[in-house]
Order: C-alpha cells, then sequence, then structure tokens
C-alpha cells in the first residue's frame, strides 16, 4: 500500500464483479469517503433485462456521482460509473469512455477482461484493479495485464466471497496485491492517493 | 504486443491503397479487434499481418469482416421497437410514401424487424426500407434473409414484449437450421454499400436507424456522420441510435428535440 502513496497517483480503480458482487457493493459504497480522488468504474455481470435500474440503486448507497456510461462520457475523478449492460466498456487514452458491442468473451458482454486490459493499457502504474465475487474465470486475464502494466491488483477474500471461484481462479493464475474483505476494501481505498 | 503507432500505418495504408478510412474509429476497440484478428490468423509478426494486408485484396476483405462488429439481432430493446410501433408509425402513416434508412445495417436483423413493424401496421406496401453496410459480404445475407434458426425463440420473445401480436413463426420458415423470411418482406428492402466515413447523402429519408453504429467512431467522425443524417432527413423526420448514444453535446443537437425515454430524435428545425 505504501507505494501507491509514493510512486503513483492513482487515477482510476476499476472494478469487476459477478454472482455474488452485488451485495459486496453494497456494504462497500457506504463505507467510502465521499470525495475520492480517482474515478471508479464498475464491471458487472448481470441479466439483460436488469437494464438501467442498478446504477440508480448503487446511488442511494453512496454520496458519490453515480451514473450508466454513456457513449464518449469523459471519465471524472470522484465519479462511479457502471458499465451498461449488454456492452463492452472500453477506456481511450484520452480518458473517455466507448462501448463496444462485439462478441461476449468468456460468455459475458460486459466482459471484465475487456474493461481491465484496455484500463491497463491507459492508466498503467495508475490503475488499482479488484475483482469480486463470481462464478467464473472473466477477470484473471485482465488482473494478469494489470500487474503487467504495473498497476495494482486486488481480490475480495474468498472465504468471504458468496461465489469464490473468481477471485480463486485470479489468485491461483496471477499475481495479486491484496486479498481484502469489505472492511479491509474500504480502509484501503478510502487511503489511495 | 502492438503498438499504436502501428496501428495508425496500418491504417493509414488502407486509405492509401484501398481507399478505406478506418483512422476515425474509436482506438480501443479497433486496436482490441486489429489484436484479436493477428491472433486468430497466426500472424508471427505485425510486420507480416500489415504486409499481407498492403498485398492481398482478398485478406482485406477478410480484414474489413472481421474488423467491423457485425453482431446485431432481431427487435434488440424491445421498448425501443414497442415506441416506434406506438408513436413513429401513426404519424408516417399519415404519409403517402415512406423512406427509412438503416444505416450501417449489417446482416439486416433490424430491417427485418421493421418491415414486420410496417407490415402489422399495413405501411408495408406504400414503404421503402434503404439497407446499407460498408461491408458487402454481410449484405449478401440481408438480401437472402435467412437467420440461424436457434435465435428464433430469443427473438420471438422480444418480439412480443415489443407489442407483437402474431405467432412469430408466420413469417419465416424453417429449414435445415436456417429461418427464411417472407419474400413480402424483402421486396420492400433496396441494398447498397454505402460507407458512413466517406459516402454522402443519397436520398432524404422520414427516419434514419442507426442503432450501435456510431459507438465504433470518434467524436468527430460522430458529429460528421450525425450531419450527414441531418442532411439526408426531411423536416419533422425521426433518428434513432442505440440505448447508449445520443445528440448531447453533437454539432446537431439544437436541430433536434428528444421524444422519450428511447433514444429516437424528431427533426423540429
Amino acid at each position: 500500500m505504501e507505494k501507491n502513496h509514493v510512486a503513483n497517483a492513482v487515477k482510476a480503480m476499476v472494478i469487476g464483479g459477478s454472482a455474488g458482487s452485488l451485495q459486496v457493493l453494497f456494504n462497500l459504497l457506504p463505507l467510502l469517503q465521499n470525495h475520492l480522488p480517482f474515478a471508479m468504474i464498475l464491471v458487472l455481470h448481470r441479466r439483460h433485462s436488469a437494464d438501467s435500474s442498478l446504477s440508480e440503486l448503487l446511488s442511494t448507497k453512496t454520496l458519490l456521482p453515480t451514473c450508466e456510461v454513456e457513449d464518449k462520457d469523459r471519465i471524472l475523478p470522484g465519479h462511479i460509473y457502471l458499465a451498461p449492460a449488454d456492452y463492452h466498456l472500453l477506456i481511450e487514452k484520452d480518458e473517455s469512455f466507448s462501448l463496444d458491442y462485439s462478441e461476449k468473451i468468456n460468455f459475458s458482454r460486459p466482459s471484465i477482461d475487456v474493461t481491465f486490459e484496455s484500463a491497463a493499457e491507459v492508466y498503467g502504474p495508475s490503475l488499482v484493479a479488484m475483482l469480486l465475487s463470481g462464478a467464473n474465470e472473466d477477470g484473471t486475464k485482465g488482473l494478469s495485464l494489470v500487474k503487467k502494466a504495473g498497476g495494482t491488483t486486488i481480490v475480495q477474500n474468498p472465504e468471504t466471497a458468496q461465489m469464490p471461484y473468481m477471485p480463486h481462479h485470479a489468485m491461483m493464475h496471477t499475481v495479486i496485491d491484496h486479498v481484502l474483505d469489505v472492511r479491509q476494501m474500504s480502509h484501503y481505498i478510502n487511503n489511495l492517493r | 504486443m502492438i503498438e499504436d503507432e502501428d496501428v495508425e500505418l496500418l491504417l493509414n495504408d488502407l486509405v492509401d491503397i484501398y481507399g478505406y478510412d478506418f483512422t476515425s474509429y474509436s482506438k480501443a476497440s479497433l486496436k482490441r479487434r486489429i489484436v484479436r484478428l493477428v491472433s486468430i490468423d497466426k500472424f508471427p509478426s505485425f510486420a507480416e499481418f500489415r504486409y499481407k494486408l498492403r498485398t492481398d485484396e482478398n485478406y482485406l476483405k477478410r480484414f474489413v469482416e472481421e474488423i467491423t462488429v457485425n453482431v446485431t439481432e432481431m427487435f434488440r430493446d424491445p421498448s425501443f421497437y414497442k415506441s416506434l410501433r406506438d408513436d413513429i408509425l401513426p404519424v408516417l402513416g399519415t404519409k403517402p410514401f415512406i423512406r427509412i434508412w438503416h444505416a450501417g445495417c449489417s446482416t439486416g436483423e433490424e430491417v427485418y424487424s421493421m418491415a414486420i413493424l410496417l407490415k402489422e401496421a399495413g405501411l408495408l406496401r406504400k414503404s421503402l426500407l434503404y439497407a446499407t453496410d460498408l461491408n458487402p459480404s454481410v449484405l449478401e445475407k440481408v438480401r437472402k434473409g435467412i437467420f440461424p434458426l436457434q435465435q428464433m425463440k430469443q427473438y420471438s420473445e422480444s418480439y412480443i414484449e415489443s407489442g407483437g401480436l402474431k405467432d412469430f413463426s408466420e413469417y419465416y420458415t424453417a429449414h435445415y437450421g436456417q429461418a427464411k423470411f417472407e419474400k413480402e418482406l424483402s421486396e420492400k428492402i433496396i441494398i447498397s454499400t454505402h460507407n458512413l466515413v466517406s459516402d454522402s447523402s443519397f436520398n432524404e429519408f422520414d427516419l434514419i436507424l442507426c442503432r450501435n453504429v456510431l459507438i465504433y467512431f470518434d467524436k468527430d467522425l460522430q458529429d460528421r456522420v450525425l450531419k450527414l443524417f441531418d442532411a439526408s432527413l426531411g423536416t419533422l423526420g425521426y433518428l434513432a441510435l442505440g440505448t447508449k448514444e445520443t445528440l448531447k453535446f453533437s454539432v446537431i443537437q439544437n436541430k433536434f428535440k428528444q421524444l422519450n425515454r428511447e433514444k429516437i430524435w424528431k427533426k423540429i428545425m
């Protein structure tokens, strides 16, 4: 954690999650301070039909401005962005979003790997990526690319995950900097600079 | 690892040699698809990929097919189609003749969805649907009107959700895992290649649909294409975009008024 304070100011945090991850966010968001100096980008697997009410639901848990991404939205610090259902979410060099409706990856659209990879390329060492509960392999490849680009990797402690497979799979296949439960996550995030 | 500079060189080649201009596409998505293609086709280096593309026109065809995203479906976003049924078609129905442009139609699932709506509104007879895409091979699929049968269950559900009252299977005949849509629908579809980057306006339309195409363009190209749409729409014509696309902050924003929660705008000046 010290290294983040000294070396690279965090510009973005990407969080990926699948089954069981929503509850984690509901518990985590109220614990965050009301001003974060970086953008928080959420990529969650969800049913297509769940459409746009999820961002409204999340926004009831935090005072940070929360919205579902529209194409070419600018990425601003202190905001929480949610990947829209059924699109891949990519990040451009000029720190704006673009959407993509190409094939599903790992049976998923949005794919966590796609966003993590794209974020790693843009933010490099200024990125923190965190993978939550889930029952598939999406996110592992993305985390390894974040690590390769010099970013920080975190997984939810599998013992606290409703579906431990996803964070566990990432731990087995790539280098993870921190394994955290919800309270530790909030402490870690609130101290990021 | 493919560098951004490599991608730029490649895109400049395509303009110089073939006149295909992808330089204003959204970089993140374009690069991802190029990386994917280099890996699928097992090129040992980017230089060899670039050489193949420069020298082999057949490979260019494959490149265009693989780089442009051709994932689409019938009655995608049923509430959008419901709004077309309830809010747009009754207005268009008062006209003696209806011209609709599906820009970047890909394999045509949305064009057939629209033809079905028009038929059910009793308007198909006096309508023409222009289906265009830059990729000639997908247009062949539009012409045939044949789609995988395994998708029909989901399409049927979306159709019902959009307010459809018929048995969806009335519209196609099933054969060897394929669904062929009835001829009456395809007879009203005019198919042509059109590149939104380089080609100009070719008619005046009452409704233009361009859904999930602009997401692949950068902001400047989006503005250029939106101006093209503006120039191709009659007064009080409608423009329909994908659910996460917007006219907000665009150059034509003030000439259009959003109709409702769906991404449909009316041209007011």
